[in-house]
């Protein structure tokens, strides 16, 4: 079957090429039957693409090792859920599942606009197949997913443990799906371009596409933020890596977008500014899937631990290059004719908004990419921390959530004085209430950028609610219908104006959550002896006893050792139990000992947390195995040759060794007060994008209608 | 006011506020950032982050410290550490980390939970290979 997969992959690549050389060659010569054949190639791409994945999943599945994929990442001891998703984990598989979201995308964004768009399409046709055909030529030439072993190993090497968790395996396709769903709209702004077309059409065709894309690459980084939390054992969630940096440039890049072809669309302007803003999205995306396999940023010198990393930079310079110059070269067609009438306007902040998005972005690029400048400029490779990221970033962050508040509310062309003074009385009012309330129940004066943080976050919630509440009073006057009632048809009804209220309340609650973490963290790390209590916050945290497991733990991640304690809280009148391990990995190294080797693997931390909406308190423990070193080098010496059953023995009393008589464990415990509002901020926002993104019926009928008087006045003209 | 005189003030403003910008972000980033250092390029008397790889059979504990030595990635010469703090999970012998602190003594003194080691998802290339 391996030589069917890469059969499919080698015609994918021809299929694409013939796809942009078709449609290319259609338009240009307005013969429209070859430019039906290049868009009819695209949905081949995809059905040949769903069958490449589909012949590697299925390998996974049934843990064929004479796949050089599956042996490398994935064993017969991998829990099935974790056999399906490790086809993702590994570079090759990771470029496959991009090109097969990217065919899907390009079919399903080509059915819907086979009958519009006639001089557009067939150039994003071309754009979308080119991209395709780069993926496909880094698997066909470099980095094939169907290379096989000519002998295949008895047991494959296993699915990294630390991806062992649930978001981490959703984690990868969200955000690719969100990078490839940016590849859309950024194919039709090309042909917008060529085609100098340089109105709102491909605005309104791709409008969804790019909110689609940037639900899901919010999702994907949520995910990822979770799974730092609960899963790397240090209990944070955003850690200006260069891997998180890169997911979050093109979101924001995505987000400035999505806000200003809304102006383009009302009033016609800044059409130069979101071709721009699309081209930089989508370079971005590349960037990032390039950050993240490349391993670039930890040293230039490390640029050959990928096969692939030197063809990414050329074919994302070649991107930048030919948007930047076709950008140039169609200047004099992007001219708007509309002015800016008043720096009081719904535009002018939606321009604002858009400057301290790109400029968050610019940050984080400057930022992540400073060893490489420091290198260049200085001959020193040096590097900028988390400090100086939270430092340029708490303000610019601070002016967003504000601007989310006072955005939605201001008219287009131009706000009067006495407008704004009526609609922004209550959520000001709303504000100074919760800053008093702040300042005399709580202890939020003791950060500032926090307190100006919960104040601004006030400010939006207090404008969102009385959004709709004014919608919704407006509609029962009119209609007489019940309070619920009405929410749910104003917000069906108005699905991009109430969605985006939506995602707004969503990312404000999101940073209630940043604030609060972040400024009034309570963490203790320190070594207990079984008895041994200490005070984190208000609670009480004494280690009541180890645990030592074999084979099933907890989280199923099919971890053969599991290493643990049970913990008793309190806090006040409550109490309650936490259970945090640590998850043992037999190592492959075969100048390891036969029993130690066992304990030599890879080890992760299986917190615990106790969720809760003020707080959370979140435990891990990383258990000390000296005291077994002495044991485990007399078990190495005598049991290295006896049987499977026997060494299995000889690990169970060692286990049970270290329950009976448990040294001194290391403990991290953190109290981080107002976390849950993350999550909870983040999947409001993602609710508020898929009701934005969700087609209204009564659009659908008007599209209907619209056909449908078209046939008739054409029937008529006839008659 | 005529209205392309108060264009013109507009852009002065906004281009005038972007380079200052600029300005504050190239100087915070070469102010506030520290050097990466392979072990055989640093001295005693300034602190450095410190990267390379762990040797293979050094990391040995004493009471709260853990002990290990770093030699450079591409090359031999290496120094001990001495570091107390959160270990993070993919700490092994072999893994590029990055750790700040100072020498002293001939031994690099780091600064407590500053151990980083490169995230999982790029090494699942070379750990095959090892």
């Amino acid at each position: 079957m391996a030589g069917v997969g890469s059969a499919c992959l080698v015609i994918g690549l021809l299929t694409a090429l013939y796809a942009a050389g078709a449609s290319l060659y259609g338009v240009r010569s307005g013969r429209r039957e070859w430019v039906t054949s290049g868009r009819r190639a695209i949905y081949c791409l995809a059905a040949l693409m769903v069958a490449a994945f589909a012949i590697l999943e299925a390998a996974f599945l049934r843990s064929d090792f004479s796949y050089a994929l599956v042996a490398e990442g994935s064993s017969t001891d991998t829990p099935g859920f974790y056999k399906v998703t490790a086809v993702w984990a590994t570079q090759d598989g990771s470029l496959l599942l991009w090109s097969t979201l990217l065919a899907l995308f390009s079919s399903a964004v080509l059915f819907l606009t086979r009958r519009s768009l006639r001089e557009i399409a067939p150039y994003a046709t071309a754009v979308l197949a080119a991209v395709a055909g780069f993926f496909l030529l880094l698997m066909v030439a470099w980095e094939n997913p169907f290379d096989t072993l000519a002998v295949p190993p008895a047991e494959g090497a296993g699915l990294n443990p630390l991806l062992r968790h649930p978001a981490m395996m959703i984690h990868p396709p969200m955000l690719y799906t969100g990078y490839v769903g940016f590849s859309i709209p950024f194919a039709f702004a090309i042909g917008a371009l060529i085609t100098r077309r340089t109105g709102a059409d491909w605005i309104r065709a791709t409008r969804r596409f790019a909110l689609v894309a940037w639900t899901f690459l919010g999702t994907g980084i949520m995910l990822g933020a979770l799974w730092s939390y609960t899963e790397l054992g240090w209990g944070g969630y955003w850690g200006w890596d260069p891997v998180e940096n890169a997911s979050l440039m093109p979101w924001l890049v995505g987000t400035a977008f999505l806000h200003s072809i809304m102006v383009q669309e009302k009033r016609g302007m800044l059409k130069v500014w979101n071709v721009s803003l699309i081209c930089g999205t989508f370079a971005l995306a590349l960037l990032g899937t390039f950050l993240v396999r490349s391993g670039i940023l930890e040293s230039i010198h490390a640029f050959g631990a990928s096969t692939i990393g030197v063809q990414f930079l050329v074919f994302i310079c070649l991107v930048v290059a030919l948007s930047a110059g076709l950008i140039l070269w169609r200047l004099p067609d992007l001219r708007s004719r509309a002015r800016l009438d008043s720096l009081l306007s719904r535009e002018a902040f939606f321009l604002l908004n858009n400057l301290v998005l790109v400029a968050l972005a610019l940050v984080i690029l400057w930022g992540t990419f400073f060893p490489l400048i420091s290198e260049a400029l200085t001959g020193r490779e040096a590097s900028v921390g988390p400090p100086w990221f939270n430092r340029l970033t708490t303000p610019l962050a601070l002016v967003l959530v504000l601007l989310a508040g006072i955005g939605p509310v201001l008219t287009w062309r131009r706000v009067t004085a006495r407008f704004l003074v009526q609609i922004l009385r209550v959520p000001l009012l709303a504000t100074a209430v919760a800053l008093v309330a702040l300042l005399a129940f709580t202890e939020a004066g003791e950060s500032v950028p926090s307190l100006v943080m919960f104040c601004f976050v006030a400010f939006v919630l207090s404008v969102v609610v009385q959004e709709f509440w004014r919608g919704a009073s407006a509609r029962r006057v009119m209609t007489g219908e019940s309070l619920p009632r009405a929410l749910a048809r104003l917000t069906g009804r108005n699905r991009r104006r109430y969605g985006g209220y939506l995602v707004h309340a969503g990312i404000a609650v999101l940073f209630l959550g940043v604030a609060g973490s972040s400024a009034f963290l309570d963490q203790r790390d320190v070594r207990l002896s079984p008895g041994d209590t200490i005070e984190v916050g208000d609670y009480r945290v004494t280690y009541r006893e180890p645990t030592a497991k074999l084979g099933g733990d907890s989280a199923g991640t099919g971890a053969p050792i599991s290493l643990g304690a049970v913990l008793d809280v309190r806090k006040g009148d409550e109490t309650f139990t936490l259970r945090p391990t640590r998850n043992y990995y037999s190592s492959n190294d075969p100048s390891l000992g036969a029993i130690s080797r066992f304990f030599e693997g890879e080890a992760t931390s299986e917190v615990d947390v106790r969720w809760g909406l003020r707080r959370d308190l979140w435990l891990a423990v990383r258990p000390d195995l000296a005291s077994l070193e002495g044991p485990l080098r007399e078990a190495d010496r005598r049991f290295s040759d006896s049987p499977g059953d026997v060494q299995a023995l000889v690990i169970a009393a060692l286990a049970e060794r270290y329950r009976n008589r448990p040294p001194p464990a290391a403990f991290r415990a953190i109290v981080s007060p107002l976390v849950a509002w993350i999550w909870i901020g983040g999947a409001i926002a993602v609710l508020g994008a898929l009701v934005a993104a969700w087609p209204s019926p009564e659009a659908r009928l008007r599209r209907v209608r619209s056909l449908y008087a078209a046939r008739l006045g054409r029937e008529l003209s006839r008659a | 006011m005529d209205p392309a005189r108060k264009r013109k003030v507009r852009l002065v403003v906004a281009l005038g506020a972007a380079v200052f910008l600029a300005a504050a972000l190239i100087y915070t980033s070469f102010s506030a950032s520290t050097e990466a250092s392979k072990p055989s390029q640093i001295e005693p008397g300034r602190s450095y982050e410190l990267t390379g790889k762990v040797v293979k059979g050094s990391i040995s504990r004493d009471g709260d410290d853990l002990r290990f030595r770093i030699r450079d990635r591409d090359g031999t010469a290496s120094v001990p550490v001495s570091y107390a703090g959160v270990v993070p999970d993919p700490f092994r012998e072999g893994r590029e980390v990055i750790v700040s602190g100072e020498l002293e003594q001939g031994t690099f003194v780091a600064e407590r939970d500053s151990l980083v080691t490169k995230c999982p998802s790029k090494f699942t290339k070379d750990e095959q290979s090892s």
